[in-house]
């Protein structure tokens, strides 16, 4: 069965994930910048990174037949540096022509701290500034309530940003009721350790049936798996749920939401 | 909260379908978190308060209603609402650090 993977950090993945990934029904993927597990230091390590994802890992996923997209920011673990930040977020706007740029993301915040509060409103400005898409990041663990709530005052605040224009990933069970409530799209990210496994997302599907939902990976340099979705899939098809159901959740939902931006072509229609 | 809006075509099941499909799963979770406290009681210090949040959670495990995951991610949330000036650490622990 066919899927999209909307939130994949192929840069720190083997090509074996991509030929898995393949051949497990991936029909695209896409790839927020993120965190590197380490401080980048200058703006020039971003350069090269938006080049990566701009240029470098399209290219390899499409010997796997597999369109790469990207989005674009510096993440909220590395917005304390405000000037290495506002650096950053200069260099945007020129990589924003590469034709596989969906938008800007994963932006939000991680401890909760004013800094990334300040950097955070700068990315939506220049989001509404260029009419680009919006992917949040939410908070890990026992900050993610709180930096939730903030990221969608935070929205709010800036009054042009449409709500079905932003997903905001990596909701769990006390989030995703009020991310859906408020119009956003929910991201629900599937990982072995923290946020939500493959059976808690299919209950919270149940529970929270949404046209403005999407799962994904987040496969990463941590841990994770690559094959999240189509596992969560598995559990769908055990618990009795038909194709169709599940092709509209973990294909249809994500071109919809992605088909807003003019750079995502369907899969569908490319082949 | 949401108003329940359950997914269409959800199919319907009896407590024996959910049993059969994740009992075994939930066993051995419930056996590693059994094995994991008897663990911590062998060992000695203070309690740690990621420890701490999860005993406080356990009576919610066998409290009535269907949403036990949201009240045990509230309970174990940052009840504070304005932003922090400055972080000491980049990482989360798992239970705010606050909680008695
Ligand atoms: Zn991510």
């Amino acid at each position: 069965m066919r899927y999209i993977e909307p939130h994949g950090h192929m840069v720190s993945r083997t090509t074996d994930d991509y030929q898995a990934m393949a051949l497990a029904g991936c029909a695209a993927i896409c790839e927020p910048a993120f965190w590197a597990g380490f401080d980048r230091k200058t703006a020039d390590g971003f350069y090269d990174y938006f080049c990566q994802l701009t240029q470098h890992e399209p290219k390899r996923a499409a010997k796997y037949g597999l369109p790469h997209y990207c989005w674009l920011c510096i993440n909220p673990k590395e917005s304390e540096d405000m000037k290495l930040a506002d650096d950053v977020l200069a260099l945007i706007p020129e990589f924003m022509k590469a034709k596989t740029v969906l938008g800007i993301g994963e932006i939000g915040l991680n401890k909760n701290t004013r800094n990334e509060m300040r950097i955070l409103e700068k990315h939506v400005e220049l989001a509404v500034k260029h009419d680009q898409l919006i992917l949040v990041h939410t908070p890990h663990l026992e900050d993610k309530r709180k930096g939730t709530r903030l990221i969608m005052d935070v929205l709010k605040a800036a009054g042009k940003v449409k709500p079905e224009r932003v997903i905001i990933d990596h909701v769990e069970e006390h989030t995703i009721g009020e991310v859906l409530d408020q119009g956003f799209w929910a991201g629900i990210t599937l990982y072995p350790e923290s946020k939500a496994t493959p059976v808690r997302a299919v209950d919270m599907l149940e529970n929270f049936a949404s046209q403005r939902v999407w799962l994904n990976s987040a496969c990463d340099w941590g841990h994770s798996d690559p094959l999240a979705v189509p596992k969560a899939m598995q559990e769908m098809r055990r618990r009795g749920h038909s194709a169709a159901a599940i092709d509209s959740l973990v294909y249809g939902n994500p071109v919809r939401f992605l088909s807003q931006s003019p750079n995502f072509k369907d899969p569908q229609a490319l082949r | 909260m949401s108003d329940p809006n359950p997914l269409a075509g959800t199919p319907r099941r009896t407590r024996d379908q959910v049993a059969d499909l994740h009992f075994m799963d939930a066993r051995y979770k419930l056996l590693d978190l059994a094995a994991f406290l008897d663990r911590l009681e062998k060992a000695s210090g203070p309690e740690d308060h990621r420890v701490r949040g999860l005993r406080a959670a356990l009576p919610l495990l066998l409290s009535a209603g269907d949403d036990r995951v949201a009240q045990i991610l509230h309970l174990w949330s940052d009840p504070s609402v304005a932003p922090i000036e400055k972080a000491d650490t980049k990482a989360a622990s798992g239970v705010w650090p606050g909680l008695k």
